[in-house]
């Protein structure tokens, strides 16, 4: 099982999903991100999805669950750098990520955590 | 086995008239393609068919009968794409059952070898018929997609904001390639605002409408925000008519005001240029 | 053919990869072949939450008039599914887990055939072709 890290800069955490994911490790990460954000008091998560080829239901049911379980510590996710060809086949799926904010990339995902349009 | 015999000694026979056949099929073929075809290149392609047809009657081998399926399929394939109608090409095929017939017409005793020469050249004859549509099929469809790729534009108008002016028909087909072309533009240039206009697409009915609601879905999956602009006034009542709901997206009657609203939220305006009396 | 076991969660990321292999062999657009892996996922992902285990069987395919295409079946001894018309419903991500993706991996392929029996277990084909 593959242990994501998380990076705290500032108020923000830090996910990048590197590898592809099983499972076990996806839960891992849920779990992890929600004691960091419970610990840190960090107000914002931004998880960077742009190495991740596939992002099936269960993925996408993580990504809106943590943006739900943010939300509950007062804090807001961005999923930013989904590939073209996932964010087709999520919409094929009838996947619409309600909940998270999505941006192009990380800089991106900062100014809307930081307020900014 | 008699069948089998028979067809061995019409695959000895047409072996030792090798060029006597050969040469007389080239010559109906040549003339039925009308001098659109160079007699040396003809002979050429119908001598490889003339010695995969007799290996498979002689049943030699096994790969024989595979081999000239895919050496007919070739030809068919490449009659189609010089412009030949399948009729030329299957009496090309054809044609071989005169040649030999023109040699055998006197020899009594070979009528049932010719018979079951004739039964197999029929049978090669339509396929060449049946492979020429799948070409065709394949070439229009080709042209289909190329079509499809050059009647999808995107455009940049602003900083941040990109337009996508769909003309024609809105169906699944176009609607992936639109999806493809919006996303990869939007990473590409790294906008936040997608203007998708509709002016020029006849009718928008519940599909078009699902279509359309599919595409803005997907990009604001990549953090975009999309303007619908174009709405004519007949298109506006159909989609309520049709109780077609388009909930957060925003809808704007021209492409102008669409790009109005896009450079508001990207928190821009535009204000008249004052000229200096004082031109030092 | 390929056969890949279906027990732990990575056998399922195992299929994923040999998907994605046959499915660019066969010449899938980038696009068709997220597609596909996706949808295998999610399928290989049923088989072993709600089969309780089974196999993958990854092909390639060539249609008569030539194309290039990939099927998949994936097969399963569990206990089957009661109301297939049910499972097969929009509306299967209901977010406790009990959807079972079967609607969403359909829309992601070009053939889809679902055979199941209370008791006998399920068997899901898919296929995609090349554009």
């Amino acid at each position: 099982m593959e242990q994501v890290p998380i990076v705290k800069i500032g108020q923000t955490l830090f996910v990048s999903i590197q590898v592809e994911l099983e499972d076990q490790s996806v839960l891992r990460l849920q779990e992890d991100l929600a004691d960091e954000l419970a610990t840190s008091g960090a107000r914002g998560v931004i998880i960077d999805i742009t190495a991740v080829e596939i992002v099936d239901s269960f993925i996408g049911r993580m990504l809106t669950m943590i943006g739900s379980i943010s939300r509950l510590f007062d804090a807001e996710t961005v999923i930013v750098g989904m590939r073209p060809a996932v964010a087709i086949t999520l919409t094929e799926l009838g996947l619409s990520l309600k909940g998270v904010r999505t941006a192009l990339n990380a800089e991106k995902g900062l100014e809307i955590l930081n307020g900014r349009p | 086995m008699e069948a089998d015999t028979t067809q061995a000694r019409m695959a000895s026979y047409l072996r030792d008239h090798h060029d006597k056949v050969i040469g007389r099929w080239s010559e109906l073929v040549v003339a039925g393609l009308r001098g659109r075809t160079s007699a040396e290149e003809v002979r050429h392609e119908l001598a490889d068919l003339y010695s995969l047809i007799v290996r498979v009657l002689s049943g030699a081998d096994d790969h024989a009968a595979g081999e000239l399926r895919a050496a007919l399929d070739e030809l068919s394939r490449a009659r189609a794409r010089d412009g030949f109608t399948p009729t030329e090409t299957a009496l090309e095929v054809f044609s071989l059952k005169e040649a030999v017939y023109e040699l055998v017409a006197d020899a009594a005793d070979l009528v049932p070898e010719f018979l079951s020469l004739s039964h197999m050249i029929d049978d090669l004859g339509l396929r060449t018929i049946e492979a020429y549509s799948a070409a065709r099929e394949q070439i229009i469809s080709d042209q289909a997609l190329a079509m499809l790729e050059l009647s999808t534009p995107v455009v940049r108008l602003w900083d941040g904001i990109i337009a996508v002016p769909l003309v024609g028909t809105l169906d699944s087909a176009r609607t992936q390639l639109v999806m493809e072309k919006l996303l990869e533009t939007l990473v590409a240039t790294g906008a936040d605002h997608a203007v998708i206009d509709i002016t020029g697409v006849p009718t928008v009915d519940t599909e078009v409408a699902q279509h359309l609601l599919k595409t803005v879905s997907a990009a604001r999956l990549l953090g975009a925000e999309c303007t619908i602009s174009g709405i004519r006034p007949q298109v506006a009542q159909t989609i309520v008519s049709l109780g077609i709901e388009f909930g957060d997206i925003a809808t704007k009657a021209t492409l102008a005001g669409a790009l109005a609203l896009a450079l508001q939220q990207a928190g821009l305006k535009v204000v008249p240029v004052l000229w200096s009396r004082c031109r030092s | 053919m390929a056969e890949l076991p279906i027990r732990s969660g990575d056998d399922v990321v195992r299929v994923r990869q040999q998907v994605r292999v046959t499915a660019a062999e066969n010449g899938l657009s980038l696009v068709d072949q997220t597609k596909l892996v996706t949808a295998a996922s999610e399928l290989a992902r049923n088989t072993l939450v709600h089969g309780g285990g089974g196999v993958a069987q990854v092909e390639a395919l060539r249609s008569p008039n030539g194309r290039a295409g990939v099927r998949l079946r994936f097969t399963d001894e569990g206990p089957g599914i009661a109301d297939i018309d049910l499972a097969l419903r929009d509306g299967w991500s209901s977010g406790t887990g009990l959807g079972l993706g079967l609607s969403g991996s359909r829309r992601l392929v070009d053939e889809f055939e679902l055979s199941s029996k209370p008791g006998e277990g399920t068997s899901v084909v898919v296929v995609k072709w090349s554009r």
